[in-house]
């Protein structure tokens, strides 16, 4: 058993049994990051952020939301929304971090994309990452059954009916997943059990090993400099601050990570409360009615571009295409032989691939939305063909990529 | 070094409002159909040339065998000769108490109302001679005098009794004009009336079985139970409620849905009550919301002023 003294005082005490002053040097004060970076490197705090609101106005709601398909409807829009005192705002906060935590992740999946993240050491931290993605997509379509509106039962049907795998018609898992042949109480009941806690478990689980993935290779840098830490840190801690090429996490990168995320803030809470409508569909506000099919399904738009690769072949083929889009990005960090790790700007054919990549997704996503009626069908149908041939031409192009 | 933050900043906006663009007002324009709001003008139906008087107007409007043989007239005393849910077995819906018609609907409709009830509410693709039937409220067809006139004389008395444009509330426009079709259960709303807070449970049943028995005369009578309107604010939205009311044949042609010939501050008031009902909170939320614009943008000139500090002596 280790030796205790008596403590001089409550912190003493505190880092005796604890080690206190090690883990705030561990975590924050020595926890070296490059300074040569822009403020897309925030984009993990951001995200932090944007998650705690939505952990905490989810512990709000779960105080009020009824997971029953007489009452979630109206425990929603009802007590929520108009007898709870600021029930209203926490279902704002709620709904529009659902939706602007995907812009984010989607712009820190697109920065790691463009600056090589995922190379020499740091695939774990993309495949965490990726990891996190899945998660938080079951996440926030559980959520969207809850309100039980017509985009809820709808959307639910037609997600949960994917499963049947086309021709396979392995009808029986769809019905064991629902629970039923058809969404109902059973249905609601779990994807309430998966919203409010497996998921959220897991995502938190995730969160740590995506941070611990970090550790190791560190965080890459606008360059894609080989930085020596132990070197640059010494030069830091011997004062030389300004020549050093790391900087502390606290405070010196949290200062400006705390920017960022202040001037995220302004726009996240101008969305919540002058624009949320993009974030709550209007259509589901009509309650769950199984008899009555809205005329347009779509998912919400951070699902659009997978949906889209999912709707313009015939079933097998679709089904095929939406499941190789779901694993693809997984695989980017053994898709890119490559060996540099520079920005995509310094790389090539690459340079292109990653523009044509981002473009091609936000056609993916505009059709995605709109009904498949011409030209937005053919439009739909090669756009996805186009994601599907920049995957194969990946390993390709890299391959005979030149050493930057 | 160069700073590429402005560049990167404007590519993220760019890529961002693009998206925006694309899946929200581009896809929308595609999905539905758009319709501007004539104002309420009611175009198609011919201008009143005639003055109206207003006591020969009460005495038509009173007269044997006219307005207050169906309707009641509530602030003049005179009380519906049936209960709402005899009179909706009898007609298929509640004949409107006429106490607030004249506030609540336009004049050049009310007159067109009276002339031919079927062709102002365009409804009679449901009401064709090969269909049988014939709409609830027979056209007026003179009272021996200039018919025109007479029916001016009506509308006149109608406004005459009706309250002033400012003594009009939400709740009695939606009423008048939509409530008898319309429950709105979060505004505890039914199509006979406001439910009332029963201290006996049995009481409670005997209410809730008289909605019942309206809704089965109404549903029959358009087809379908028209729907609970508590969060149409939120589904529809205002243009898209008022451009429908104005119009319902534009959006969805043949419904039973009759045009309600409400003027455009009656329309406001609906409106109103709508948004009373489904988007209760909106002047709290208006004035939360500047309260924590103002915090965060202070908050944010704090965190400026910090990073400043903190890497002063990193550069």
């Amino acid at each position: 058993m280790a030796h205790f003294t008596k403590a001089t005082s409550i912190k003493d005490w505190l880092n005796q049994r604890l080690a206190i002053e090690k883990v705030e040097k561990v975590m924050a004060s020595e926890y070296w990051i490059p300074k040569n970076i822009n403020f897309l490197w925030a984009m993990g705090m951001v995200l932090v952020i944007t998650f705690t609101f939505l952990l905490v106005s989810g512990i709000f709601l779960l105080m009020y939301y009824q997971p029953n398909v007489d009452l979630a409807f109206d425990s929603v829009n009802y007590t929520i929304m108009r007898e709870v005192d600021f029930g209203w705002l926490w279902r704002n906060v709620h709904g529009v971090a659902a939706s602007v935590v995907f812009l984010i992740i989607y712009i820190h999946m697109f920065t790691a994309i463009y600056y090589g993240s995922y190379k020499k050491g740091r695939e774990m931290i993309w495949i965490s990452g990726m990891l996190l993605f899945v998660a938080f997509s079951a996440e926030a379509f559980s959520g969207y059954m809850l309100p039980w509106g017509q985009m809820s039962y709808w959307a639910g049907m037609v997600i949960t009916n994917l499963f049947s795998g086309g021709s396979l018609h392995a009808d029986g898992l769809v019905e064991w997943i629902r629970g039923d042949y058809v969404p109902a109480q059973a249905f609601l009941s779990r994807f309430f059990m998966l919203h409010v806690l497996l998921i959220p478990v897991a995502i938190l689980g995730l969160i740590g090993l995506h941070f611990g993935a970090l550790r190791i290779p560190h965080v890459n840098n606008q360059d894609g400099e080989e930085i020596d830490f132990d070197k640059e840190s010494k030069k830091y801690l011997a004062g030389d601050k300004a020549g050093s090429k790391v900087i502390r996490f606290a405070n010196d990168f949290m200062s400006k990570d705390m920017l960022v995320v202040a001037i995220y803030l302004v726009f996240f809470f101008y969305l919540v409360f002058y624009h949320y409508g993009f974030a709550m569909d209007p259509v589901n506000f009509d309650p769950a009615n199984g008899l009555k099919t809205p005329t347009h399904i779509y998912p919400e738009w951070y699902f659009l571009w997978s949906y889209e690769i999912l709707r313009p072949f015939s079933t097998n083929i679709g089904l095929m295409a939406f499941a190789f889009a779901q694993v693809i990005f997984m695989m980017l960090p053994f898709l890119d032989r490559s060996p540099n790790t520079v920005p995509a700007s310094r790389r090539g054919l690459f340079k292109y691939w990653f523009w044509a990549m981002l473009i091609d997704m936000i056609i993916l996503t505009a059709m995605g939305k709109v009904p498949p009626i011409e030209p937005f069908g053919t439009i739909g149908f090669y756009a996805a063909l186009t994601f599907i041939g920049l995957w194969i031409a990946l390993p390709i192009i890299t391959m005979f990529e030149k050493k930057a | 070094m160069k700073n590429k933050e402005p560049l990167i900043l404007a590519v993220v906006v760019f890529f961002t409002l693009a998206t925006y663009y694309l899946v929200e007002p581009f896809a929308h324009s595609i999905m539905h159909k758009h319709f501007e709001s004539e104002g309420f003008a009611y175009k198609d139906l011919p201008a009143i040339t005639k003055k109206g008087n207003v006591a020969r107007g009460k005495e038509l409007v009173m007269g044997a065998g006219a307005c207050t043989g169906c309707h009641a007239i509530t602030s003049q005393g005179l009380e519906a000769p049936m209960n709402a849910v005899t009179a909706a077995r009898s007609y298929g819906v509640n004949p409107p108490d006429l106490s607030n018609a004249g506030a609540v609907y336009d004049a050049k409709f009310l007159d067109a109302l009276i002339k031919n009830p079927a062709h102002a509410l365009m409804v009679e693709h449901k009401f064709t001679p090969e269909s049988g039937k014939s709409y609830p409220m027979p056209k007026f067809y003179g009272a021996g005098g200039n018919m025109d006139q007479e029916v001016a004389d009506m509308v006149a008395y109608l406004q005459s009794i009706a309250p002033k444009a400012d003594k009009l509330t939400p709740a009695m426009a939606f009423e008048t004009a939509c409530g008898r079709c319309h429950a709105v259960r979060y505004e505890k709303w039914t199509q006979i009336g406001e439910k009332p807070e029963y201290k006996k449970k049995r009481d409670e049943l005997e209410f809730n079985i008289r909605v019942l028995d309206y809704q089965d005369s109404l549903a029959k009578y358009m087809g379908t139970l028209p729907p609970d309107l508590s969060i149409y604010i939120r589904s529809r939205g205002e243009h898209y409620i008022k451009t429908f009311v104005e119009n319902p044949q534009q959006y969805l042609k043949g419904t039973a849905m009759p045009r309600v010939g409400v003027n455009a501050e009656a329309a406001d008031k609906v409106i109103e009550y709508l948004e009373d009902s489904g988007d209760t909170k909106r002047h709290e939320r208006e004035s939360v919301g500047k309260n924590v614009m103002i915090y965060i943008i202070i908050f944010a000139i704090f965190a400026l002023l910090w990073k400043r500090e903190v890497w002063r002596d990193l550069h």
